[in-house]
């Protein structure tokens, strides 16, 4: 068969799939580098060899330095996580769907979110100590803030983008205004709410770990990573921060699963 | 079944300036008619359609169904827009279902109900499609569909069919026209097509711009199945065409 010579060029002038294998290349590098440069340092109070890293990844169930194992230290936190989390979302998604149905509403709340929204959610911890002492419940308000505005805030879009055209055809085939919120709104708004959720457990993750840096916390994956560190255990400092990475992308991956089975309405719709 | 419009009003104030849309519209709709209201761009037969839906308030002016004064959306009044109404999350059973739904029939009663307008339609074989997968032709059926679910006396159609291709749009006109022969709905379709309002309906009101009134009821009684090119079709056509360009 002759290829006429137009098409040849195209074939040529398609873009190359990236194979797999690309993905693992700077990972891979990365890895070499590390232990080159470890063994070159040859000070495993600055940069263990990856191999004692391993050993304690490979052994999560290990109890470290009398303070609970990784995988014991790692559920403390996801706990922790879940109930701010909860919090967060309970309050931001009725806020939420409130604020972008109804003008007074955003109108009420707006300013006072603006205003404390650019704060950082760690610069709460000393208000925060002040407020709930050392504990569980400082460590939730620390969590709960973190999670709150990205799901307030993507919801409000999200109940925005609500088409009027859905809301009108909805009227008019009988639905009710519960009906329209439970029916309509919350459906229409679901994709951009979740990726407001998803955001926010990142943001509720990240904090966690800062929250059990606080002096006077005695257990969780951040507890364990600072104890190592007055212990000079850099080893350990190294594992809990890949387990804290494994667990994030884990949960954001389960975000993203659902997302695509669910939501993928969104994106296909013309 | 009765639809009375009594001299209904639309005035909007943008920026401060005050413009009517619609002026004095009276209207007295048959029972199972099939009426097209056409007009230039802009004349306001959205506003007078959403009036009559009940999606719209009236400066002034009443919409009298069975004698009861329209207020707001009421399920004997069933409006199918021109585009994108259908729920992209539900599957085309799953809209269809929506006002069935709403009215809290039985589950399975539901179901019967749904099938047999998806079954009316021609789509049994999409039932669980999702909006997207689907022609706009598909989707405009679905919405007819849907809104004949609901068991509504009047449907009320904002040029259903005004962004598909002239083929489809044929064919579309032809099934609702069957549609509307089984079912024995009252209708009120908006074009701003001649074509399309001779081929379909048994009165044409023709609507003059700034302010909408309304300028002539044209009947039009040739039998149907209509032939697009006979006599009194080319007659009636030409008739509305002068009544519109008059106006320029
Ligand atoms: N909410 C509104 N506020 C201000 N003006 C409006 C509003 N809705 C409609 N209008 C005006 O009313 C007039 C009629 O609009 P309408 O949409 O009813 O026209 P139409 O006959 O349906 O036009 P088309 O054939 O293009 O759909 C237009 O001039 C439009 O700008
Ligand atoms: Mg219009």
């Amino acid at each position: 068969m002759v290829i006429p010579p137009a098409e040849h060029e195209r074939e040529e002038a398609r873009p190359q799939k990236a194979s797999p294998l690309l993905r693992l290349a700077l990972p891979v590098l990365l890895l070499v580098i590390w232990e080159i440069a470890a063994i070159l340092l040859d000070n495993e109070f600055i940069l263990p060899r990856i191999g004692s890293v391993l050993s304690i990844l490979l052994h999560p169930a290990a109890d470290i330095l009398g303070s609970g194992s990784l995988i014991s230290n790692g559920l403390i936190s996801l706990e922790r996580v879940l109930i701010g989390f909860f919090i967060a979302t309970l309050i931001a998604i009725p806020l939420g769907i409130g604020m972008g149905r109804n003008d007074m509403v955003h109108t009420l709340f707006d300013p006072v979110i603006q205003m404390f929204r650019p704060i950082p959610p760690l610069a709460w911890v000393p208000l925060s100590l002040a407020w709930f002492k050392i504990g569980l419940s400082s460590m939730v308000f620390i969590i709960a803030l973190g999670g709150f505005f990205p799901i307030l805030l993507n919801t409000i879009d999200g109940v925005r983008s609500v088409r009027k055209t859905w809301i009108e055809a909805a009227t008019t085939l009988g639905a009710s205004e519960k009906g329209i919120l439970m029916r309509v709104v919350l459906p229409g708004a679901a994709p951009t709410i979740w990726t407001g959720l998803r955001v926010g457990f990142g943001i509720c993750w990240m904090c966690v770990v800062a929250a059990e840096m606080m002096p006077g916390t005695n257990s969780g994956i951040g507890y364990l990573i600072m104890t190592s560190y007055n212990w000079g255990q850099v080893q350990v400092i190294i594992a809990g921060m890949i387990v804290i990475g494994i667990i994030g992308l884990g949960v954001d991956s389960l975000f993203k699963f659902v997302e695509k089975r669910r939501f993928s309405w969104r994106e296909l719709d013309r | 079944m009765s639809l009375t419009l009594k001299e209904i009003t639309k005035r909007f104030t943008r920026r401060g300036v005050e413009l009517t849309v619609l002026e004095d519209i009276s209207l007295e709709v048959e029972d199972e008619e099939f009426l097209c209201i056409l007009g230039p761009s802009g004349c306001g037969k959205t506003t007078l359609l959403r009036i009559i839906a009940g999606l719209e308030v009236a400066t002034s002016g009443t919409v009298r169904v069975n004698e009861k004064e329209v207020s707001g959306p009421t399920p004997e009044l069933a409006m199918i827009f021109q585009e994108y109404s259908l729920f992209p999350w539900r599957t085309v059973i799953e809209n269809i279902l929506f006002g069935l739904e709403c009215r809290g029939l039985p589950q399975a009663e539901q179901m019967d109900q749904a099938k047999k307008y998806l079954d009316l339609v021609g789509l049994t074989e999409f039932a669980g499609s999702y909006p997207y997968e689907l022609s706009g032709g598909m989707r405009q059926r679905v919405a007819v569909a849907r809104a004949i679910a609901v068991n509504p006396s009047v449907l009320l159609m904002d040029e259903p069919f005004g962004a598909l291709d002239a083929q489809t749009r044929n064919m579309l006109q032809k099934e609702l026209l069957e549609i509307w022969q089984k079912t024995r709905k009252t209708i009120l379709f908006v074009t701003h097509s001649v074509d399309e309002a001779v081929f379909l309906a048994d009165r044409i009101v023709v609507l003059s711009r700034n302010p909408g009134r309304i300028r002539q009821i044209i009947d039009v009684t040739a039998d149907r199945p209509r032939d697009r090119t006979c006599n009194e079709c080319a007659l009636i056509r030409r008739e509305v065409l002068s009544l519109i360009e008059e106006e320029h």
